[in-house]
């Protein structure tokens, strides 16, 4: 085996100066005092978040609570079809299906009457995401959950499914088509006004 | 790569029948993406110390040990090690069989110290004993514990409990050891909830006054046999499993198991695909020497860089995040490419990170580097030699402290590592300050190895479009019928690896992962163990620490950077 090209960073014999250590003293003050005024004034150096008075917008491919999303007229689209419980790594997922007698379409024959999700089994990977053959599982960016007992954790249809507009959903992790849908955004942007979401802003002031 | 050509099996081959003929008991098994021997338990300790001692061979580092459960075979159970010539550049594989009824194999720990802790866990997750080992007891599991957990008949489901006094305490703490002229000896349990722990470790130790003369470490608090549930899921759903091995970097460990049974399955993840999983392994490498060198500063008292570069970490967080969904478990990879395709801002994004990291890496050398008090306390702590290093079965960061210049990346490149400039730092005290000089310094190259493969980053698909192996892409599973029946196929039955082993293995931040995989053809893993490269690296600790003050364990333990999630797996 040829030997690797090789860095040696061999400690140095410390000099004459900084063996007085009072030279380093200063020189590392200056740097600390460099990031205290950069903090206190232009908040520079510091990417904390004021947690939870502010709040972090996450991309738009964050994984969090799940969401079943409905079709027009407020049924799920979920055709009870096993997939995600079948791709899910951690067990969470419990689905029990009956026949959909009031849809119009041959598209949709089976609903699910019941369908949960241990939240606090759930691992947040996505795959019943990356499973569903309707796009009728999704994430959305809250991460934000408490529970008072483990079975409250256990959330069925009547939380996970959701109406309305997608835009109002803050969703999050989502089938890949091909195209960037996200951005990273660095420097993390600092200021409340940034980076707060529109109802948490009103409700910190 | 594992860069071997047929020439030097037959090298190797040669070397070996010299000492032990056809019929003496060791057979070379055919093809294997590792040159392979089954060798009958009988000579398994003269043909060890031929392969450590001759210089043809010079197999000096054992990579790892472990157990496979084959119930329908006459001998029930085989022993495989792993061993790598740092020398030569080889690998060779060995398997033991043995039978249920005299399941005894003799302990290697007397050619290779780093059989110590492996042998251990085979023998507490199979029950195969290891005949000669100083120390055999339980590892993984507690010692209330009944029945081996990775046996094929081993129902999961059963909880067992270990009650109050029940614990495991070394035979050496009970004993007196005080005499007129050391009084003061007392015994002290150092974790397992401590903070300077960083993660669930018990260290044992005994005290002479402040001199520890004695040590043992109980390990084993964040075990959930994770090998065990891979063996009950598809190939793709292990990938979230991996995320918790070393969660500092778990990048790195979905890489290595998507690189592993890639090998397996012949099929190669697109090049951009290759080029991000690059990125981002180096960016995460960064994080883990950032969270190491950090954690150790403020063990020591620096609370300041400690934070400073959290603030790399937080933005590299960011990029993961954007990139993927997740911050910490992060689910990135798929057998066969990626999830996701990059955010858009992907590449102006790292560019910041590239200018922001040397800055803060340089302030934090500034405040530590050279400083009297850093330096005291660190040099001359926690020292091994190269030989003692090799021999504990130590790679990465820490087996470069002291002047090894192994590294995977350049010895098995893979990702296209050997397209890249970089260089392997290194230095040869083989103490604390000297891992740390080694980590400032990768972290510096890393970044140049990521300024590198950025301009690398070409358009293109990010998964295969084998559909054996990856989803097909979504809009043709909602309009077309074949793909829908290729993506009910691969989630109900999960794709089907050939039958066969393979050991795949990437430089991860604390060394060389190794995942050895046994497929049996279905859809699921028949056997996956993982190679932490801290586990070889932890088992040393104890004996290195005896001679020590007790400030010192402090300083030496979070050099180390032991992963509990990956020690315990």
């Amino acid at each position: 085996m040829s030997a690797p090209e090789v860095v040696v960073c061999d400690p140095k014999p410390l000099s004459f100066r900084q063996r007085l250590y009072l030279f380093e003293v200063a020189k590392g003050l200056a740097v600390t005092l460099r990031h205290f005024l950069g903090n206190l004034f232009a908040r520079k150096y510091t990417v904390t978040v004021e947690w939870p008075e502010v709040k972090r917008q996450y991309s738009e491919r964050l994984r969090g609570k799940h969401i079943l999303l409905a079709k027009p007229d407020g049924s799920p689209r979920c055709v009870a079809c096993y997939m995600c419980e079948e791709a899910c790594p951690a067990e969470c997922i419990h689905i029990e299906a009956e026949e959909d007698l009031a849809s119009a379409s041959v598209e949709y024959e089976k609903r699910p009457k019941v369908f949960t999700i241990d939240l606090l089994r759930c691992v947040y990977c996505g795959f019943c995401v990356d499973a569903c053959p309707k796009e009728a599982i999704v994430m959305s960016r809250t991460h934000e959950m408490a529970f008072a007992g483990r079975d409250e954790a256990i959330v069925g249809l009547e939380e996970l499914l959701q109406k309305g507009p997608y835009e109002k959903l803050d969703l999050g992790y989502r089938p890949y088509y091909g195209v960037a849908r996200t951005r990273v955004e660095l420097p993390i942007p600092v200021k409340p006004a940034d980076r707060t979401l529109g109802e948490s802003t009103s409700a910190a002031r | 790569m594992n860069g071997e050509s047929m020439e030097n099996r037959k090298e190797t081959l040669a070397a070996i029948r010299v000492a032990f003929p056809d019929g003496g008991g060791v057979v070379e098994l055919p093809g294997g993406d590792v040159q392979s021997f089954r060798v009958d338990r009988a000579v398994l300790l003269e043909f060890a110390r031929h392969l450590k001692t001759d210089p043809k061979l010079d197999f000096k580092l054992l990579a790892d040990v472990c157990g496979v459960d084959y119930p329908g075979r006459e001998a029930r159970f085989e022993v495989v090690y792993h061993l790598a010539s740092l020398e030569h550049g080889r690998r060779l594989r060995l398997k033991v069989p043995v039978r249920e009824d005299d399941a005894v194999v003799p302990s290697v720990y007397g050619v290779w110290k780093a059989a110590d802790w492996f042998e251990r866990e085979a023998y507490d997750l199979f029950g195969i004993r290891f005949e000669g080992h100083p120390n055999l007891k339980r590892i993984l599991c507690h010692a209330a514990f009944r029945g081996h957990a990775l046996r094929k008949d081993y129902d999961p489901g059963q909880r067992w409990l270990l009650r109050e006094g029940e614990q495991d305490e070394p035979a050496w703490a009970r004993e007196s050891q005080e005499d007129e002229d050391h009084f003061e000896t007392q015994v002290l349990n150092f974790g397992p909830s401590h903070p300077a722990t960083h993660g669930t470790l018990r260290t044992v130790v005994r005290l002479d006054g402040e001199v520890i003369t004695r040590a043992e470490v109980e390990i084993g608090y964040l075990h959930r046999c994770f090998e065990k549930m891979a063996e009950g899921h598809t190939w793709n759903q292990v990938i979230p499993y991996t995320d918790r091995l070393n969660y500092c970097s778990a990048m790195m460990n979905g890489v290595g198991y998507a690189l592993a049974v890639e090998k397996m399955l012949g099929v190669e993840a697109p090049p951009r695909a290759q080029v991000i999983r690059l990125i981002l392994s180096e960016l995460s490498r960064i994080m883990d020497h950032i969270i190491d060198v950090g954690a150790n500063l403020n063990d020591l008292g620096a609370m300041t860089p400690f934070l400073y570069m959290y603030q790399a970490r937080e933005e590299m967080y960011s990029v993961l995040e954007a990139c993927c969904g997740s911050r910490l478990t992060m689910s990135y990879v798929r057998i066969g490419g990626l999830s996701h395709d990059l955010p858009e801002d992907f590449v102006e994004s790292v560019r910041f990170l590239l200018k922001r990291i040397p800055k803060l890496v340089d302030e934090m050398e500034t405040l530590i580097t050279q400083n009297r008090i850093f330096r005291d306390r660190t040099e001359g702590i926690g020292k091994i030699s190269a030989d003692d290093a090799v021999d504990w079965g130590w790679t990465g960061p820490c087996l470069r402290a002291t002047g090894v210049a192994y590294d995977v990346r350049k010895a098995y490149p893979y990702l296209g590592y050997e397209t890249y400039d970089f260089k392997v730092p290194i230095a040869h005290a083989g103490d604390t300050y000297a891992r740390y000089l080694v980590r400032v310094e990768e972290m510096r190259q890393s970044l140049s190895i990521v300024e590198q493969a950025l301009a690398r980053l070409e358009p293109g698909p990010i998964i295969t479009d084998n559909h054996n192996v990856a989803l097909p892409p979504k809009e043709e599973v909602y309009t077309e019928m074949e793909s829908l029946i290729w993506h009910f196929k691969l989630i109900m039955e999960g794709m089907k690896v050939p039958a066969g082993d393979a050991y795949g293995f990437t430089e991860a931040a604390n060394g060389e992962l190794g995942y050895y995989i046994v497929s049996d053809g279905g859809g699921k893993p028949y056997r996956i163990k993982v190679r932490p490269p801290c586990f070889a690296i932890f088992q040393a600790f104890p004996h290195i620490l005896e001679g020590h003050m007790v400030s010192d364990t402090v300083a030496f333990m979070s050099s180390l950077n032991v992963i509990a999630g990956e020690l315990d797996r």
